[in-house]
């Protein structure tokens, strides 16, 4: 029977890239694409967008946007994200949310949105969506997500290592102005471990996670407590055992961790991110698509490359998502938020480049980034 | 026309360089607020002229199938053409030089768009961003100045070849598209160069352009003809008339833009290596020529009607410059300068009279009359016939 229904497929498929083939032989130098655009942007085959189905009103200052995605649509898994495109005043954004809803059965998505005073996208989602308009759509991704089983969870996160932990939390907690909208059921406790307590946005939104009491938050700062020991963890979190760890931080951590919950039999999941040490200069001239671009010390190579006109993929702008991320052949950029610098050289470095968040890093003297096309 | 600054009179002798600075100011200034003012509408204007385009051009098409019978030959024709020329003018052109990039829509973008036309598009870039839009109306430098094989300023030394430019204009003309292509490649200046000395990203070049010419000449003249069944032939005589009138079009409103008798022309030497913001911007000004017209007329030249802003400001969206084109005028006005701005019918023929005028030595349609045409027609017959050195004793007697 295999081949019975093999043969009219293949043959269909064939058939179809003939057809294809011929659409764009007849159609060039534009592409077939471009004119089905016109009455079928959500069919099978077109780049994945999604149709506004409507924005629901949560509070004041923050919508559930429904979208009805493309046929291509593949699904998403709890906890992961979307990026979307959305046009706003005549320019294309990207941001990335993270898919409010577990798999639906109409197949329509949601992302929740508060909107950030004196934000681009977000006031523009909440307040001004019109149903019926036409978003771009990535599918979902995000490879630290949360297995639907797991309902006791425990989060080690150190340094910088919040950011993945926090669009997750962002996703299963959305903070609005009435305060943070609780969860059924999960039992979430986050440990979080720095050298200072540090000003950063992803802290406060912890802290306002725990004051909200959505999570149960235990920080720990060296230059208060002393430096942290694994060991200390069970005393911190003493219903360790009955909870799945996700830890996310410097690599040494991470061993720590590995060789603690080896040695006591308990289940963790690591995300790694990686630091390396070099002098920082402070900005330069990054070269992309034909262009030099001159990026101030302080500036996003991504803010850069877009005032000069540069199609730059991005996502959600705050160094979570990896939509951004772009090969760097040859230079020095720097991680803005941590001076972490990265390097690529030709000859030493991988021959296509080194990958680089282009929405956290700046310059660090001249370097080469090759543009997606 | 003399490089402006071998002109007796030149037209910019009574602008101080505090002036052409302060002129350099207030364009920098007009430039800045369109550009802080794009927004939805801009983004709605060129989406809605590319749906346009894309509805008619497919609908052309469709029409043409049948285009055995004369009424569907007239309409599909005529629907092809606009379509054609919608996408080279005020799509293809403006979108390549960046207009829209602004919107960081990655199809709407300078460098993923193409175009009906024969000339990839990055080599058209090359010639025409860079260096056209650079070294505007330099003799020797800016290649658009006749494009590499015709006279157009009098500071070209004639040749008995430049007799023949009308000739050579009016078929550039009919196949415009591919003299485009064949300039991009440098064509006319490589000639005499031997294949075999000519860089190996010449010839990458040139087998991309071949490659691009016969995808486009296949689809046109074989592919489309052939669905269209019986009316196979009547097909190819519609696409091969909507190709002409396209080439036939644009090549009359590129003329238009610096050929009309009354644009300047600049030498290199005259040309300071630091030249500044304010200079550059003035070389723009007076280098070109708009045409005036219904917003209709602007539409379909690709708003190169405003050639003298487009020039000023090759980035600004095509869809402003009817609306910066005032306060420009003005700005002319103020400085005491020629804002050359006519008709279609009388630029597109003062362009061609200057081709005319300077396919003959420098003075010789000025000087000859009825009655001393014999003279002067064994006198032209002398230059055409002799070597560089008498030409220039002969050129001594039109210069008296």
């Amino acid at each position: 029977m295999a081949i019975t229904s093999d043969v009219p497929s293949g043959f269909g498929a064939l058939l179809r890239a003939r057809g294809r083939r011929l659409a764009e032989m007849a159609l060039t130098p534009h592409d077939p694409d471009d004119f089905l655009d016109l009455v079928a942007p959500l069919r099978s085959g077109a780049p994945l967008r999604a149709r506004i189905v409507e924005a629901q009103a949560e509070t004041r200052d923050a919508a559930t946007i429904v979208l009805q995605p493309g046929r291509d649509w593949a699904g998403h898994v709890p906890g992961q994200y979307i990026r979307i495109g959305i046009d706003v005043d005549g320019v294309r954004h990207w941001r990335a949310y993270s898919l409010t809803h577990g798999p639906r059965d109409d197949r329509r998505i949601s992302i929740t949105v508060k909107a950030v005073e004196g934000g681009v996208v977000s006031p523009f989602l909440v307040h001004q969506t019109r149903p019926g308009t036409i978003v771009h759509l990535e599918q979902a991704s995000g490879e630290f997500v949360l297995d639907a089983d797991h309902r006791r969870l425990l989060f080690v996160t150190a340094g910088s290592g919040i950011t993945p932990v926090i669009g997750m939390l962002r996703n299963l907690f959305p903070v609005t102005d009435e305060g943070v909208r609780p969860h059924s059921d999960l039992d979430i406790t986050v440990v979080h471990l720095a050298p200072s307590h540090p000003d950063s946005i992803f802290v406060s939104n912890l802290e306002e996670l725990g004051a909200s009491g959505a999570i149960t938050l235990i920080t720990h700062y060296d230059d208060e407590a002393g430096f942290f020991d694994v060991d200390q963890l069970a005393d911190l979190v003493p219903d360790i055992a009955d909870r799945v760890t996700y830890a996310c931080g410097p690599g040494p951590l991470l061993d720590a961790l590995r060789t603690h919950h080896e040695a006591k039999g308990l289940e963790l999941q690591v995300e790694q991110f990686r630091v390396s040490t070099i002098t920082p200069a402070e900005g330069g001239s990054v070269a992309i698509a034909g262009q030099v671009i001159d990026v101030p010390a302080g500036t996003t190579i991504l803010d850069a490359a877009e005032a000069a006109g540069v199609l730059m993929p991005s996502g959600c702008r705050m160094g979570i998502c990896m939509g951004c991320v772009l090969p760097m052949t040859e230079g020095a950029v720097r991680d803005l938020r941590t001076g972490t610098i990265v390097e690529a050289r030709p000859g030493e470095t991988a021959e296509n480049g080194v990958s680089v968040q282009t929405c956290i890093n700046g310059a660090a003297g001249a370097c080469a980034i090759t543009a997606r096309n | 026309m003399t490089a402006v600054t071998k002109q007796a009179n030149s037209p910019i002798s009574h602008l101080t360089p505090e002036d052409i600075e302060a002129i350099g100011r207030e364009l920098d200034e007009i430039r800045r607020e369109v550009m802080e003012s794009r927004g939805e509408a801009d983004a709605a204007y060129i989406r809605r002229v590319i749906k346009v385009q894309r509805y008619l051009e497919i609908g052309s098409r469709a029409v043409l199938l049948v285009s055995i019978f004369p009424p569907a030959w007239l309409v599909g024709t005529a629907g092809l053409s606009i379509a054609k020329i919608l996408d080279n003018m005020e799509i293809g052109h403006n979108v390549l030089h960046g207009q829209w990039d602004w919107m960081r829509d990655s199809k709407i973008h300078s460098t993923v768009w193409d175009w009906d036309s024969a000339t990839p598009v990055d080599l058209w870039q090359r010639s025409h961003n860079e260096t056209h839009h650079t070294y505007t109306n330099i003799v020797g430098q800016d290649n658009d100045l006749g494009y590499g094989i015709m006279r157009v300023d009098e500071d070209q030394a004639w040749e008995p070849r430049h007799l023949a430019q009308p000739v050579v204009n009016f078929l550039n003309m009919l196949f415009f598209q591919y003299g485009i292509a064949a300039y991009d490649l440098n064509v006319g200046q490589l000639k005499g160069v031997p294949m075999k000395d000519r860089s190996p990203q010449w010839h990458d070049d040139a087998k991309r352009t071949m490659a691009k010419v016969k995808r486009q000449a296949f689809k046109e003249y074989v592919l489309l003809p052939v669905l269209s069944g019986p009316s196979f032939l009547t097909t190819i005589a519609a696409n091969f008339t909507a190709d002409v009138v396209r080439n036939v079009w644009s090549h009359a409103i590129i003329m238009c833009g610096h050929f009309p008798e009354g644009v300047q022309t600049f030498e290199t030497e005259a040309i300071d290596p630091d030249e500044t913001r304010g200079e550059w911007y003035l070389r723009q000004m007076l280098g070109s020529a708009n045409i005036s017209g219904p917003p209709l007329l602007h539409l379909m030249s690709g708003n190169l009607s405003h050639q003298i802003e487009h020039h000023i400001w090759p980035d600004l969206p095509s869809n402003r410059y009817a609306q910066v084109a005032p306060r420009v005028r003005n700005l002319f006005d103020r400085y005491a300068l020629d804002y050359n701005s006519r008709p279609f019918i009388p630029q597109v023929a003062s362009a061609w009279h200057r081709i005319v005028r300077l396919s003959l030595p420098n003075g010789w349609l000025q000087k000859t009359t009825v009655r001393n045409l014999p003279k002067q027609l064994r006198l032209l017959a002398a230059m055409a016939t002799s070597d560089p050195a008498t030409r220039a004793a002969l050129q001594k007697e039109l210069d008296a």
